[in-house]
Protein backbone atom coordinates (compact mmCIF):
# COMPACT_ATOMS: atom_id res chain seq x y z
CA UNK A 1 0.00 0.00 0.00
CA UNK A 2 1.27 3.42 -0.90
CA UNK A 3 1.74 5.75 2.02
CA UNK A 4 -0.14 9.01 1.53
CA UNK A 5 2.08 12.09 1.77
CA UNK A 6 1.15 15.63 2.82
CA UNK A 7 3.38 18.57 1.96
CA UNK A 8 4.10 21.01 4.77
CA UNK A 9 5.73 24.39 4.10
CA UNK A 10 7.46 25.82 7.13
CA UNK A 11 8.70 29.39 7.42
CA UNK A 12 12.22 29.04 8.78
CA UNK A 13 14.53 31.62 10.28
CA UNK A 14 17.82 30.89 11.99
CA UNK A 15 19.16 34.27 13.08
CA UNK A 16 22.82 33.18 13.08
CA UNK A 17 22.82 32.05 9.42
CA UNK A 18 19.81 33.53 7.61
CA UNK A 19 19.37 37.16 6.58
CA UNK A 20 15.67 36.63 5.89
CA UNK A 21 13.07 34.01 6.77
CA UNK A 22 12.60 31.44 3.98
CA UNK A 23 10.18 28.60 3.29
CA UNK A 24 11.25 24.96 3.49
CA UNK A 25 8.97 22.13 2.33
CA UNK A 26 8.74 18.76 4.05
CA UNK A 27 6.96 15.57 2.93
CA UNK A 28 5.22 14.02 5.90
CA UNK A 29 3.43 10.63 5.87
CA UNK A 30 -0.24 11.44 6.27
CA UNK A 31 -2.61 9.86 8.75
CA UNK A 32 -6.05 11.15 9.66
CA UNK A 33 -5.38 11.29 13.40
CA UNK A 34 -2.12 13.21 13.16
CA UNK A 35 -2.08 16.75 14.57
CA UNK A 36 0.06 19.56 13.18
CA UNK A 37 2.18 19.34 16.33
CA UNK A 38 2.76 15.62 15.77
CA UNK A 39 3.70 16.40 12.16
CA UNK A 40 6.28 18.89 13.44
CA UNK A 41 7.62 16.29 15.84
CA UNK A 42 7.85 13.82 12.95
CA UNK A 43 9.83 16.38 10.95
CA UNK A 44 12.17 17.05 13.87
CA UNK A 45 12.72 13.31 14.54
CA UNK A 46 13.05 12.07 10.95
CA UNK A 47 13.64 14.87 8.47
CA UNK A 48 15.39 17.90 9.95
CA UNK A 49 16.45 18.02 13.57
CA UNK A 50 17.36 21.72 13.39
CA UNK A 51 13.74 22.89 13.27
CA UNK A 52 12.54 24.81 16.35
CA UNK A 53 9.04 25.07 17.76
CA UNK A 54 7.48 25.36 21.22
CA UNK A 55 5.27 22.67 22.68
CA UNK A 56 4.54 20.96 25.93
CA UNK A 57 1.21 19.36 26.82
CA UNK A 58 -0.17 18.15 23.42
CA UNK A 59 -3.75 18.72 24.66
CA UNK A 60 -4.60 22.44 24.42
CA UNK A 61 -3.85 23.21 28.05
CA UNK A 62 -0.38 24.75 28.07
CA UNK A 63 -0.81 27.24 25.21
CA UNK A 64 2.75 26.79 23.90
CA UNK A 65 2.25 25.55 20.35
CA UNK A 66 0.43 28.53 18.78
CA UNK A 67 1.33 29.09 15.13
CA UNK A 68 -0.18 30.29 11.87
CA UNK A 69 -1.69 27.41 9.88
CA UNK A 70 -2.44 28.63 6.34
CA UNK A 71 -2.51 32.15 7.77
CA UNK A 72 -4.93 31.38 10.61
CA UNK A 73 -3.74 31.41 14.24
CA UNK A 74 -4.16 27.90 15.68
CA UNK A 75 -2.78 25.60 18.33
CA UNK A 76 -0.62 22.94 16.64
CA UNK A 77 -2.04 20.26 18.93
CA UNK A 78 -5.65 21.19 18.20
CA UNK A 79 -5.37 21.40 14.39
CA UNK A 80 -5.30 18.15 12.41
CA UNK A 81 -3.81 17.19 9.04
CA UNK A 82 -7.16 15.67 7.97
CA UNK A 83 -8.72 19.13 7.82
CA UNK A 84 -6.21 20.20 5.14
CA UNK A 85 -5.27 17.00 3.30
CA UNK A 86 -4.70 16.59 0.33
CA UNK A 87 -3.90 20.32 0.09
CA UNK A 88 -0.54 21.43 1.39
CA UNK A 89 -0.20 23.16 4.74
CA UNK A 90 1.81 26.31 5.38
CA UNK A 91 3.12 26.87 8.89
CA UNK A 92 4.40 30.22 10.06
CA UNK A 93 5.23 31.67 13.46
CA UNK A 94 2.41 33.61 15.17
CA UNK A 95 1.70 36.90 13.40
CA UNK A 96 2.29 40.23 15.17
CA UNK A 97 5.15 38.81 17.27
CA UNK A 98 8.86 39.09 16.43
CA UNK A 99 10.40 35.77 15.29
CA UNK A 100 12.99 34.35 17.65
CA UNK A 101 13.80 31.26 15.60
CA UNK A 102 11.76 29.22 13.10
CA UNK A 103 8.28 28.86 14.65
CA UNK A 104 9.31 30.28 18.01
CA UNK A 105 8.25 33.90 18.67
CA UNK A 106 9.28 36.48 21.26
CA UNK A 107 6.38 36.72 23.71
CA UNK A 108 7.93 39.38 26.00
CA UNK A 109 5.51 42.16 25.10
CA UNK A 110 2.52 39.90 25.71
CA UNK A 111 3.86 38.63 29.05
CA UNK A 112 4.62 42.20 30.19
CA UNK A 113 1.05 43.21 29.36
CA UNK A 114 -0.35 40.28 31.32
CA UNK A 115 1.69 41.40 34.33
CA UNK A 116 0.82 45.05 33.88
CA UNK A 117 -2.92 44.59 34.47
CA UNK A 118 -2.39 43.31 38.05
CA UNK A 119 -3.59 39.75 37.41
CA UNK A 120 -4.15 38.78 41.03
CA UNK A 121 -6.83 39.31 43.63
CA UNK A 122 -6.36 42.62 45.41
CA UNK A 123 -8.18 42.13 48.71
CA UNK A 124 -10.31 44.74 50.41
CA UNK A 125 -8.57 46.71 53.15
CA UNK A 126 -10.14 47.67 56.49
CA UNK A 127 -9.93 51.13 58.14
CA UNK A 128 -6.46 50.39 59.46
CA UNK A 129 -5.30 49.60 55.92
CA UNK A 130 -4.84 45.91 56.58
CA UNK A 131 -6.34 43.09 54.62
CA UNK A 132 -8.58 40.48 56.21
CA UNK A 133 -6.71 38.15 58.54
CA UNK A 134 -6.62 34.44 57.76
CA UNK A 135 -8.36 33.75 61.11
CA UNK A 136 -11.37 35.81 59.96
CA UNK A 137 -12.22 33.08 57.50
CA UNK A 138 -12.25 32.56 53.76
CA UNK A 139 -13.51 34.90 51.03
CA UNK A 140 -16.78 33.33 50.05
CA UNK A 141 -18.22 33.09 46.57
CA UNK A 142 -21.53 31.76 45.30
CA UNK A 143 -21.76 29.80 42.01
CA UNK A 144 -23.55 32.84 40.50
CA UNK A 145 -20.69 35.12 41.51
CA UNK A 146 -18.20 32.70 40.00
CA UNK A 147 -20.19 32.48 36.78
CA UNK A 148 -19.61 36.23 36.26
CA UNK A 149 -15.93 35.70 35.46
CA UNK A 150 -15.47 31.93 34.94
CA UNK A 151 -15.40 32.02 31.14
CA UNK A 152 -12.76 34.79 31.16
CA UNK A 153 -10.56 32.75 33.49
CA UNK A 154 -10.21 29.90 30.96
CA UNK A 155 -7.45 31.69 29.00
CA UNK A 156 -4.26 29.66 28.51
CA UNK A 157 -2.14 32.62 27.32
CA UNK A 158 -1.38 31.07 23.94
CA UNK A 159 -1.34 34.45 22.19
CA UNK A 160 -3.56 33.40 19.25
CA UNK A 161 -5.82 36.43 19.87
CA UNK A 162 -2.83 38.79 19.56
CA UNK A 163 -1.89 37.15 16.27
CA UNK A 164 -5.51 37.66 15.13
CA UNK A 165 -5.95 41.25 16.34
CA UNK A 166 -5.61 43.86 13.57
CA UNK A 167 -5.45 46.65 16.15
CA UNK A 168 -2.50 45.04 17.93
CA UNK A 169 -0.88 44.63 14.50
CA UNK A 170 -1.20 48.37 13.91
CA UNK A 171 -0.24 49.55 17.37
CA UNK A 172 1.82 47.46 19.79
CA UNK A 173 0.88 49.83 22.62
CA UNK A 174 -2.66 48.38 22.62
CA UNK A 175 -3.00 46.19 25.71
CA UNK A 176 -4.76 43.58 23.61
CA UNK A 177 -7.41 40.88 23.95
CA UNK A 178 -5.98 38.32 26.40
CA UNK A 179 -4.62 40.85 28.91
CA UNK A 180 -7.86 42.88 28.89
CA UNK A 181 -9.85 39.67 29.32
CA UNK A 182 -7.70 38.70 32.29
CA UNK A 183 -8.30 42.19 33.67
CA UNK A 184 -12.05 41.69 33.26
CA UNK A 185 -11.73 38.34 34.99
CA UNK A 186 -10.32 39.99 38.15
CA UNK A 187 -12.59 43.05 38.00
CA UNK A 188 -15.64 40.78 37.82
CA UNK A 189 -14.52 38.66 40.78
CA UNK A 190 -16.43 39.55 43.97
CA UNK A 191 -13.39 38.75 46.17
CA UNK A 192 -11.38 41.44 44.42
CA UNK A 193 -11.28 45.13 45.40
CA UNK A 194 -8.78 46.32 42.80
CA UNK A 195 -11.24 47.54 40.15
CA UNK A 196 -10.46 51.22 40.71
CA UNK A 197 -6.74 50.61 40.11
CA UNK A 198 -7.37 48.53 37.02
CA UNK A 199 -9.96 50.91 35.54
CA UNK A 200 -7.13 53.43 35.05
CA UNK A 201 -5.56 50.93 32.65
CA UNK A 202 -8.90 50.20 30.97
CA UNK A 203 -9.77 53.88 30.48
CA UNK A 204 -6.72 54.68 28.38
CA UNK A 205 -6.65 55.02 24.60
CA UNK A 206 -4.43 51.91 24.52
CA UNK A 207 -6.79 50.22 27.00
CA UNK A 208 -10.21 49.09 25.80
CA UNK A 209 -10.52 52.07 23.46
CA UNK A 210 -7.85 50.66 21.17
CA UNK A 211 -10.36 47.95 20.25
CA UNK A 212 -12.76 48.45 17.34
CA UNK A 213 -14.67 45.19 17.95
CA UNK A 214 -13.40 43.28 14.93
CA UNK A 215 -14.08 40.11 16.93
CA UNK A 216 -11.47 37.87 15.27
CA UNK A 217 -9.87 37.25 18.70
CA UNK A 218 -12.99 35.39 19.79
CA UNK A 219 -13.09 33.41 16.54
CA UNK A 220 -9.56 32.05 16.91
CA UNK A 221 -9.62 31.48 20.69
CA UNK A 222 -9.08 27.73 21.26
CA UNK A 223 -10.74 27.81 24.70
CA UNK A 224 -13.95 29.70 23.89
CA UNK A 225 -12.99 32.58 26.18
CA UNK A 226 -14.55 35.27 23.95
CA UNK A 227 -12.11 38.14 24.61
CA UNK A 228 -14.15 40.47 22.37
CA UNK A 229 -17.11 40.16 24.76
CA UNK A 230 -14.88 40.86 27.76
CA UNK A 231 -13.60 44.02 26.09
CA UNK A 232 -17.10 45.22 25.17
CA UNK A 233 -18.20 44.71 28.79
CA UNK A 234 -15.17 46.70 29.90
CA UNK A 235 -16.08 49.47 27.45
CA UNK A 236 -19.44 49.81 29.20
CA UNK A 237 -17.65 49.88 32.57
CA UNK A 238 -15.20 52.46 31.25
CA UNK A 239 -18.08 54.64 29.99
CA UNK A 240 -19.74 54.51 33.43
CA UNK A 241 -16.40 55.35 35.00
CA UNK A 242 -16.08 58.30 32.60
CA UNK A 243 -19.50 59.66 33.60
CA UNK A 244 -18.73 59.28 37.30
CA UNK A 245 -15.34 60.91 36.71
CA UNK A 246 -17.04 63.97 35.17
CA UNK A 247 -18.92 64.69 38.40
CA UNK A 248 -16.33 63.40 40.83
CA UNK A 249 -12.87 64.31 39.52
CA UNK A 250 -9.94 62.87 41.47
CA UNK B 1 11.37 42.94 44.97
CA UNK B 2 11.95 46.49 43.79
CA UNK B 3 9.19 49.00 44.27
CA UNK B 4 7.44 49.60 40.96
CA UNK B 5 6.91 53.18 39.93
CA UNK B 6 3.24 54.06 39.52
CA UNK B 7 2.62 54.47 35.80
CA UNK B 8 0.84 57.58 34.56
CA UNK B 9 -2.45 56.68 32.96
CA UNK B 10 -4.22 59.06 30.60
CA UNK B 11 -7.98 58.75 30.41
CA UNK B 12 -9.43 58.57 26.90
CA UNK B 13 -12.44 60.71 25.92
CA UNK B 14 -13.62 57.91 23.67
CA UNK B 15 -16.68 57.06 25.87
CA UNK B 16 -18.52 60.17 24.57
CA UNK B 17 -17.95 59.28 20.92
CA UNK B 18 -18.45 55.58 21.52
CA UNK B 19 -21.79 56.35 23.19
CA UNK B 20 -22.95 58.46 20.23
CA UNK B 21 -21.56 55.81 17.87
CA UNK B 22 -23.47 53.06 19.66
CA UNK B 23 -26.72 55.00 19.80
CA UNK B 24 -26.41 55.98 16.15
CA UNK B 25 -25.58 52.44 15.12
CA UNK B 26 -28.61 51.10 16.93
CA UNK B 27 -30.88 53.63 15.21
CA UNK B 28 -29.33 53.00 11.82
CA UNK B 29 -29.66 49.25 12.16
CA UNK B 30 -33.28 49.33 13.26
CA UNK B 31 -34.78 52.32 11.48
CA UNK B 32 -32.96 52.68 8.16
CA UNK B 33 -34.44 49.45 6.73
CA UNK B 34 -37.90 50.62 7.81
CA UNK B 35 -37.43 54.02 6.22
CA UNK B 36 -36.16 52.46 2.99
CA UNK B 37 -39.11 50.08 3.02
CA UNK B 38 -41.61 52.92 3.42
CA UNK B 39 -40.12 55.53 1.08
CA UNK B 40 -38.51 53.18 -1.41
CA UNK B 41 -41.06 50.38 -1.73
CA UNK B 42 -44.39 50.83 0.03
CA UNK B 43 -45.10 54.36 -1.26
CA UNK B 44 -43.99 53.76 -4.90
CA UNK B 45 -46.01 50.53 -4.93
CA UNK B 46 -49.03 52.43 -3.68
CA UNK B 47 -49.44 50.28 -0.58
CA UNK B 48 -49.13 53.37 1.61
CA UNK B 49 -51.10 56.39 0.46
CA UNK B 50 -48.76 59.01 -1.03
CA UNK B 51 -51.04 61.70 0.33
CA UNK B 52 -49.74 61.13 3.85
CA UNK B 53 -46.30 62.24 2.70
CA UNK B 54 -47.07 65.61 1.13
CA UNK B 55 -45.22 68.78 2.15
CA UNK B 56 -47.93 70.07 4.49
CA UNK B 57 -48.16 66.89 6.57
CA UNK B 58 -44.41 66.51 6.84
CA UNK B 59 -43.98 70.20 7.66
CA UNK B 60 -46.54 70.04 10.43
CA UNK B 61 -44.81 66.89 11.73
CA UNK B 62 -41.38 68.59 11.76
CA UNK B 63 -42.80 71.66 13.50
CA UNK B 64 -44.36 69.74 16.36
CA UNK B 65 -42.00 69.41 19.32
CA UNK B 66 -41.89 65.62 19.20
CA UNK B 67 -41.56 65.57 15.40
CA UNK B 68 -38.65 68.00 15.56
CA UNK B 69 -36.97 65.86 18.22
CA UNK B 70 -37.39 62.71 16.11
CA UNK B 71 -35.98 64.40 12.99
CA UNK B 72 -33.01 65.78 14.94
CA UNK B 73 -32.19 62.41 16.50
CA UNK B 74 -32.63 60.59 13.18
CA UNK B 75 -30.26 62.96 11.39
CA UNK B 76 -27.67 63.58 14.11
CA UNK B 77 -27.05 60.18 15.70
CA UNK B 78 -26.43 58.15 12.52
CA UNK B 79 -24.14 60.97 11.42
CA UNK B 80 -22.04 60.68 14.59
CA UNK B 81 -22.02 56.94 14.03
CA UNK B 82 -20.81 57.27 10.45
CA UNK B 83 -18.07 59.79 11.15
CA UNK B 84 -16.79 57.87 14.17
CA UNK B 85 -16.53 54.82 11.92
CA UNK B 86 -14.76 56.83 9.21
CA UNK B 87 -12.32 58.23 11.79
CA UNK B 88 -11.42 54.73 12.97
CA UNK B 89 -11.35 53.33 9.43
CA UNK B 90 -8.69 55.93 8.57
CA UNK B 91 -6.59 54.48 11.40
CA UNK B 92 -7.28 50.93 10.17
CA UNK B 93 -6.18 51.90 6.67
CA UNK B 94 -2.93 53.19 8.12
CA UNK B 95 -3.49 56.92 7.50
CA UNK B 96 -1.23 58.06 10.31
CA UNK B 97 -0.73 61.69 9.34
CA UNK B 98 -2.66 64.36 11.24
CA UNK B 99 -4.78 62.23 13.56
CA UNK B 100 -5.73 65.43 15.42
CA UNK B 101 -6.99 67.03 12.24
CA UNK B 102 -8.80 63.88 11.19
CA UNK B 103 -10.56 63.95 14.54
CA UNK B 104 -11.44 67.65 14.27
CA UNK B 105 -12.75 67.19 10.71
CA UNK B 106 -14.77 64.02 11.43
CA UNK B 107 -16.38 64.97 14.72
CA UNK B 108 -16.44 68.65 13.73
CA UNK B 109 -18.54 67.76 10.68
CA UNK B 110 -20.93 65.64 12.73
CA UNK B 111 -21.22 68.44 15.30
CA UNK B 112 -21.71 71.16 12.67
CA UNK B 113 -24.45 69.27 10.85
CA UNK B 114 -26.16 68.43 14.14
CA UNK B 115 -26.19 72.13 15.11
CA UNK B 116 -27.30 73.05 11.58
CA UNK B 117 -30.23 70.61 11.75
CA UNK B 118 -31.14 71.89 15.19
CA UNK B 119 -31.23 75.54 14.05
CA UNK B 120 -33.23 74.76 10.92
CA UNK B 121 -35.79 72.85 12.98
CA UNK B 122 -35.93 75.71 15.46
CA UNK B 123 -36.45 78.22 12.63
CA UNK B 124 -39.45 76.33 11.30
CA UNK B 125 -41.48 76.82 14.46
Amino acid sequence: MNQKIIEIDILRYRPEEDDHPFTQTFDVPYSADMSILEALQYIKDHLDSSISFRWSCRMAICGSCGLMVNGVPKLGCKAFLRDYFPKRISLEPLANFPIERDLVVVMDDFINKLEEIKPYIIPEKNEAGDKKCLSEGAYKQTPEQMEKYRQFSMCINCGLCYAACPQYALDKKFIGPAALTLLARYNRDNRDAGSAERMKIVNQEEGVWGCTFVGYCSVVCPKGVDPAAAIQLLKVESSKDYLIGMFKPE
Amino acid sequence: MTEQKEKKYIRSHEPIFWGLFGAGGMLTAFLTPVMILITGLLIPLGIIDKGNFNYQTLHSFATSWYGAAIVLVLVALPLWHTLHRIFHALHDLGVKRGRDWQQVLCYGFAFAVSVFTFTILLQMF
